[in-house]
């Protein structure tokens, strides 16, 4: 493995810790006992700026501490949160955010995170819960796709819009003109 | 805004306190691998009764983890009632036989093997419970990262870690003045407003914690890369500690549990204890 970054280390400790926050903090939604999980948008956005490791381990520690501290890991679903870390680092990979961001670069991100989210939530923390748990596959499907669709849907939102702001907030190269 | 709920490390003198953090590790992955392979009440019943001495042993009290212990059970019995609410039918599938207790209405019957099969699964969340548990209430979080080291994880994720750990205070306390601040300006995260104005708003929340974040990750990562990490392949950690006897006992009593699970689950080549057939 290439090595990490002394930043990447920092950026993971600290999205993990983000991560952790606001996955405790819970926001209503008009279904019961469903929470918007603003995590994954933070997610999402720190696997954008740091790469696709960050996004992995941020979700992995993150959500594991997340488990640990209320009820135990559940094991599935944070391989899977680490999962749609990494997708969404990989296909952003070349989109560089502190180049500026145009409707182009959101609309990847978007998708990014619609496949991130597919795959974790429709695919890869069903297929587990069936390994692991040997849980009835309809009920697996069902709360995955719930949980999958109600993530895509902060991180669109939520990730998109905090993307937008960050990005006015870089200076771009160049923004200096000479003054006659 | 109420505290939320969060266990923490509680210092108390006991054997599992005295364990190496790299042991308590160990043994906290080897119990999940071995409850997540096995569905055999046999060995279920077994690793839950360990887990109940353990616990005794390390002299956490029921009162400390209380809340922690309601979260779980609502987690449980929801996910009980989904699996339920979906498959009624699901334990007759699984153990091939069909003893009806009681019919309520149209496809939902109790079955004496649905209530085994919703037996064996909750036991096989609980029996980790207490073990996960032991392992944030009495593990020093400065441990943490070297305990990870012990046992052959790169010391920069090790680091990523106790990072994490330092700065999840910090970054609470930062998130509760935002909010209060928004709040103060009439941004509201609570039902009483739309849920789409809701997540708008939390942007506003967001937007300054994450600027903070992004400084604040600036300026650790100077700090750290002016005082040379990752120059080595390795490092020491001032709060590690040796490995005792007791140590290398706890690590071959749980290998030996891993075993006896994987040997008991495997024998018949199903992972289900059938009692009906």
């Amino acid at each position: 493995m290439k090595k990490l970054s002394v930043k990447t280390v920092v950026a993971i400790g600290i999205g993990a810790a983000l991560f952790f926050v606001l996955g405790k903090i819970s926001i209503p939604t008009p279904v019961p006992n469903t929470y918007v999980s603003l995590q994954y948008a933070i997610q999402a956005v720190f696997a954008t700026l740091f790469g696709p490791i960050a996004g992995l381990l941020i979700g992995f520690i993150g959500h594991t501490l997340i488990d640990a501290t209320s009820y135990g890991p559940w094991w599935s679903w944070i391989i899977a949160s680490a999962f749609a870390g990494l997708v969404i680092g990989l296909v952003t990979l070349k989109l560089d955010i502190n180049e500026g961001l145009d409707s182009r670069k959101t609309v990847q991100f978007n998708v990014a995170q619609i496949i991130a989210h597919l795959l974790s939530w429709g695919l890869v923390a069903p297929c587990l819960d069936i390994l692991i748990y040997s849980e009835p596959i309809e009920k697996l499907f069902v709360q995955g796709l719930v949980a999958g669709i109600a993530n895509m849907i902060t991180t669109g939102v939520v990730g998109s819009l905090l993307l937008v702001a960050y990005a006015k907030t870089v200076v771009k190269k160049g923004s200096l003109n000479k003054e006659n | 805004m109420a505290r939320a709920a969060i266990l923490s490390y509680i210092k108390r003198n006991s054997l599992v306190h005295e364990l190496t953090g790299t042991t308590k590790l160990i043994f906290f992955l080897a119990w999940s691998v071995a409850s997540m392979i096995t569905y055999d009440t046999r060995v279920l019943s077994g690793m839950l009764l360990i887990s109940i001495v353990v616990f005794k042993v390390s002299k956490i009290r029921i009162r400390d983890i209380s809340i922690v212990l309601g979260l779980a059970a609502v987690f449980l019995l929801m996910n009980n009632l989904f699996v339920y609410l979906f498959s009624p039918e699901y334990g007759v599938e699984l153990y091939e036989s069909r003893t009806v207790l009681l019919t309520i209405a149209g496809p939902y019957t109790i079955t004496l093997q649905q209530l085994f099969y919703h037996l064996n699964m909750t036991m096989k969340v609980i029996c980790v419970v207490p073990v996960a548990l032991l392992f944030i209430a009495c593990t020093d979080p400065s441990e943490f990262a070297a305990s990870l080291a012990g046992i052959g994880i790169s010391y920069r994720i090790g680091y990523s870690v106790s990072l994490a750990l330092r700065y999840i205070p910090d970054v609470q306390r930062e998130y509760h003045n935002i909010s209060q601040a928004q709040q103060a300006r009439g941004i509201d995260l609570s039902g009483k407003d739309k849920l789409f104005t809701r997540m708008k708003n939390s942007v506003a929340i967001l937007l300054p914690l994450v600027l903070s974040s992004l400084n604040r990750i600036e300026t650790v990562s100077n700090a750290m890369e002016l005082r040379g990490f990752g120059r080595n392949k390795k490092r020491t950690w001032y709060v590690r500690r040796k490995m005792q006897r007791n140590d290398w006992l706890t690590i071959a009593f749980v290998l030996t549990v891993l075993i006896v699970d994987l040997v008991v689950t495997f024998w018949d080549g199903n992972r289900f204890y059938n009692p009906f057939v």
